[in-house]
C-alpha cells in the first residue's frame, strides 16, 4: 500500500491566545501599509519592524534559549507565521534566518557560530541569504561549481551564486560549494560568510521581471574566509543542505503569496456577491484551509522530530498552484485592466501578484523537481 | 498513521469478504448478505450511536474513519447509509432494527409530508435517489412538522421503490411513500439536527469514501506504473507518468487531510466549514484522480475486466451526493463574503 500519510494536526490550545497577541501587533504595526505593499510579503524588507517582532519573542521560537531563543513548540511558531504572511508584514530581514540559516547552525555549527550569531538572529538583527544556485547549477544543485580551496588559516573561494535573494541587505550567506574532491554532492561543504566583513565579494543586483531589485549575483574572487567559516563537517555539504531544503518547503508562505489578492477581491465584490463569485470564494477558501491543514500536520511532525520532506514537497506542490490559480481568477471575476500604478488597492495588488505568480513555482524548487520528490516517496525513482 | 482498533477490524473483515466477483455481483443487484452479516456482527453500522441505545459511544471521528477503509475497498454495502439512519434515530431516542437502513431526503428541496393522525402519524411523499432503498429494512426519514424537525422510522411495508441507479450500478431508488406510522415510530430530531445537518453528514461520509478510494487509486496506479514495460522498460520511469502520479499523490493527499477534517468536525457540532471544505476538496480531486488513474492504466483500465473502474466509477458519481463542489462552495462563499474580507483569514483559521 503506497502512503502519503498526513497525520491529523495535533492540537495547540495555547497558540490561540499567541494569535491575538499576534493580530494585535500587527494591526498597529502594518496600519500604514498598502495591499500592494503588504502583497511583498516575505520579501518586504523593514530591519525596524523585524526588530520589533524579535523583541516579542517570535524570532527563534523553538531554540533553546541558551542562543537567545524561546523554547516554544513548532505549532506556536506556525501560528506567529501564518498571521504575519496573512497580514502580508515585512519579515524579510529575519525570514530566512529564522526559517532555514539559523536551526543549520543550531544543527551543525560550532558553539563559538552559535553563541555569536544566534542570539542576534534571534533579535531581528542579523538577516541572512542563501548561496545555492549559480549560473549552470539551478534546479541540479549538485552541478555547483564554486570551489573553496584550503590555504593557510583558511579557504579561498572562486566562483559565482545567482538568484541570491536580499544579498545586498544581508549579513551573512550560507555558501554551498565545493571544497574536496569526488563527483556531485561528494566533496562539498556549508561555508558562513560575513557579508560585512569580507573582502573580494561584488553583489549586484539582477532585476526582477516587475523592475524590483531582490535578487542579486555574487561573485567570490580569490575571497579568503578563516578557518571558522567552515560551517559543519567538511563534505557533508550535500547531507546539510538537503535538510535545510525541507525546511524550506512546508510552511505557509507556500500557499498565502496570492491571499491578499483574494481577500481585495472580496472588498470589491462585496458583502453579497453574484453566484459565479460566491461559488469561486467557498472554493479557494476551502482549498486554503485543506492546505493549512496539511502545512499544520507538516508542524507537528517537525515537533515530533520526524523528517517531513516528503510531505513538505507535496504542500508546496498544491500550495503554488493555488497561488497562481487565485489572480487567474480574480482577473476574471472582477471587470478590469491590470496596471502596476494603479492607485486601486485591488488592482495594484493585483497586477503586482500576477507578475510575481511565475516564480512561486520556480523558488525553493521548481515544480518539476518536487514532482520528481513526490514520485521517489513513491517508489517510482 | 496510527489505526483505531475499529478500523483494523474494518480492514480484515473487508479485506476477507470484498473481491472482484462480488462487487461484479453487486452491480448484477445481488446483495451481498454475506458480507453485510459479517460486518453488522462486528457492530460497524452503529458506529454514530450511543452505547445507551446499542452502539459503542465511541468518538465519532474514529466511527466514521472505517467509512475511509470502505472506500478504500469499494465496499459494495448501504454502510454509511445505516450510520447515518443509526445516527438520526438514536438522536431521537427511537429503536434502531438491525439490517441494512438507508435515510431520506436526499435530494435538495425534497420534502416528505409528516401530519398527526388521531394517535398516529402519516407520511407521505416521493423521494428520490434514496441510496439501498430496494435493499433496506426502514428508512430514517427526516420531516418536519409544524416547523419542527421530526425522525420518522419508515419500516418495508410503508413504501415501495422503483429502481433507479449512479454511474457505479449502487441502487439510488425512487420511493413512494404512504404509510400510516404508530406514535412510537416518530420522534423531534436530536436538537440542532436539521436538514442541512443530514446533508453535511452525508457529504462528510461520501467524502471519506471518496478520500479511501482516491488512497487505492494511487496504489492500484503505482504499482501498474512499475508493472507495465513499454520501450523496454517499467512506465513508472517516464518522467510524464511520474508526475502524473505525483499529481494524483498530492490530490489524494488533500482529500484525504480534508475528510479527516470534517469527520472530526462531525463530533464538534456538525461544524459545517470543515464539512464544506470536505466536500469541495474530495469532489474536485475525485474527478482529476480518476482521470490520472485512467491515463496512467491506459486502454487495459478502460475495460469492464479490469477492476479499476469499480474505484473511478463511484468517484464520478459520489462527487455529486449529498451537494456537489458548486452547491457546498455557494454555501461556504457566501457566508464568507457576508462576514466580509477582514474576516476571511480569522474564519479560515477558527474553523
Amino acid at each position: 500500500m503506497v502512503d502519503l500519510p498526513f497525520a491529523p494536526p495535533p492540537p495547540c490550545p495555547e497558540a490561540e491566545t499567541l494569535r491575538q497577541e499576534v493580530r494585535t501587533f500587527l494591526a498597529e504595526a502594518l496600519a500604514d501599509r498598502t495591499p500592494a505593499q503588504r502583497a511583498e510579503s516575505w520579501q518586504g524588507h523593514d530591519p525596524e519592524f523585524s526588530r520589533k517582532v524579535g523583541a516579542k519573542g517570535w524570532i527563534a521560537m523553538t531554540w533553546p534559549k541558551q542562543y537567545g531563543g524561546h523554547e516554544r513548540s513548532a505549532l506556536e511558531r506556525y501560528v506567529v507565521l501564518e498571521e504575519m504572511l496573512a497580514a502580508g508584514a515585512p519579515v524579510s530581514h529575519h525570514w530566512i534566518a529564522d526559517r532555514q540559516s539559523g536551526p543549520l547552525i543550531l544543527r551543525v555549527g560550532t558553539d563559538e557560530q552559535k553563541e555569536t550569531i544566534l542570539p542576534r538572529i534571534a533579535r531581528g538583527e542579523a538577516m541572512f541569504c542563501i548561496g545555492m544556485s549559480e549560473p549552470d547549477s539551478g534546479s541540479d544543485l549538485a552541478a555547483t561549481r564554486t570551489r573553496a580551496t584550503r590555504v593557510q588559516g583558511g579557504y579561498v573561494v572562486n566562483g559565482t551564486k545567482v538568484w541570491t535573494s536580499g544579498a545586498h541587505q544581508a549579513d551573512y550567506m550560507i555558501l554551498f560549494c565545493r571544497t574536496g574532491e569526488g563527483q556531485r554532492h561528494e566533496g562539498t561543504s556549508q561555508l558562513l560568510v560575513d557579508l560585512r566583513n569580507t573582502s573580494g565579494l561584488s553583489i549586484r543586483p539582477i532585476r526582477a521581471l516587475t523592475g524590483e531589485h531582490h535578487f542579486n549575483e555574487v561573485v567570490f574572487t580569490d575571497t579568503f574566509l578563516p578557518e571558522t567559516a567552515l560551517l559543519g563537517k567538511e563534505g557533508d555539504g550535500w547531507n546539510q543542505v538537503t535538510n535545510e531544503l525541507a525546511l524550506e518547503r512546508s510552511g505557509p508562505e507556500r500557499f498565502l503569496s496570492s491571499f491578499l489578492v483574494l481577500t481585495e477581491m472580496m472588498r470589491v465584490l462585496g458583502p453579497e456577491p453574484g453566484e459565479r463569485a460566491a461559488i469561486a470564494i467557498g472554493r479557494l477558501a476551502a482549498h486554503i484551509h485543506a492546505l493549512r491543514r496539511m502545512s499544520r500536520s507538516v508542524a507537528g511532525m517537525l515537533q515530533a522530530g520526524e523528517n517531513p520532506a516528503l510531505q513538505a514537497a507535496l504542500v508546496k506542490e498544491l500550495g503554488n498552484s493555488l497561488e497562481q490559480e487565485i489572480p487567474e481568477i480574480a482577473r476574471l471575476l472582477v471587470d478590469c485592466e491590470p496596471s502596476l500604478e494603479s492607485d486601486d488597492r485591488f488592482l495594484a495588488t493585483l497586477s503586482l501578484i500576477t507578475l510575481h505568480a511565475p516564480s512561486f513555482s520556480l523558488r525553493g524548487g521548481t515544480r518539476e523537481i518536487l514532482r520528481g520528490m513526490i514520485a521517489r516517496g513513491l517508489g517510482l525513482r | 498513521m496510527t489505526e483505531s482498533l475499529i478500523e483494523a477490524t474494518a480492514e480484515r473483515l473487508f479485506g476477507d469478504h470484498i473481491s472482484t466477483r462480488l462487487l461484479a455481483a453487486a452491480e448484477q443487484g445481488t446483495f451481498a448478505a454475506e458480507a453485510w452479516q459479517a460486518v453488522e456482527d462486528a457492530g460497524l453500522p452503529r458506529g454514530l450511536v450511543p452505547e445507551e441505545a446499542g452502539g459503542f459511544g465511541m468518538p465519532a471521528a474514529e466511527a466514521l474513519a472505517i467509512l475511509r477503509v470502505a472506500g478504500r475497498h469499494v465496499v459494495p454495502l448501504p454502510l454509511a447509509e445505516t450510520m447515518a439512519a443509526g445516527w438520526l434515530l438514536a438522536g431521537a431516542g427511537l429503536d434502531i432494527p438491525d439490517g441494512p437502513l438507508t435515510i431520506a431526503p436526499v435530494v435538495r428541496g425534497e420534502t416528505l409530508s409528516l401530519t398527526r393522525r388521531g394517535q398516529e402519524w402519516h407520511l407521505a411523499g416521493t423521494a428520490t435517489r434514496i441510496p439501498w432503498g430496494r435493499d433496506a429494512v426502514a428508512v430514517a426519514v427526516l420531516a418536519e412538522h409544524q416547523g419542527t424537525p421530526m425522525v420518522a422510522r419508515l419500516d418495508r411495508d410503508g413504501f415501495t421503490t422503483t429502481p433507479g441507479s449512479n454511474l457505479a450500478h449502487e441502487p439510488r431508488d425512487t420511493l413512494r411513500i404512504d404509510a400510516a406510522l404508530a406514535s412510537a415510530a416518530v420522534a423531534p430530531a436530536a436538537s440542532g439536527v436539521d436538514a442541512q445537518t443530514l446533508r453535511a453528514l452525508g457529504a462528510t461520509m461520501r467524502s471519506l469514501q471518496m478520500a479511501g478510494a482516491m488512497a487505492s487509486l494511487l496504489s492500484m496506479s503505482t504499482q501498474y506504473a512499475l508493472d507495465r514495460t513499454q520501450f523496454g522498460k517499467p512506465i513508472g520511469k517516464f518522467q510524464a507518468i511520474q508526475h502524473n502520479l505525483a499529481i494524483l499523490g498530492s490530490h489524494q493527499a488533500a482529500a484525504g487531510a480534508a475528510a479527516t477534517g470534517a469527520a472530526e468536525a462531525v463530533g464538534e457540532g456538525m461544524r459545517l466549514f470543515p464539512i464544506a471544505v470536505a466536500k469541495i476538496r474530495t469532489g474536485e480531486a475525485a474527478g482529476l484522480c480518476a482521470s490520472l488513474a485512467h491515463q496512467v492504466h491506459g486502454a487495459i483500465g478502460f475495460t469492464y475486466e479490469h477492476s479499476l473502474h469499480y474505484r473511478t466509477r463511484r468517484l464520478l458519481s459520489w462527487r455529486n451526493e449529498f451537494g456537489s463542489e458548486s452547491e457546498w462552495s455557494l454555501l461556504l462563499g457566501r457566508h464568507l463574503a457576508a462576514a466580509g474580507p477582514d474576516r476571511l483569514w480569522p474564519e479560515i483559521t477558527s474553523a
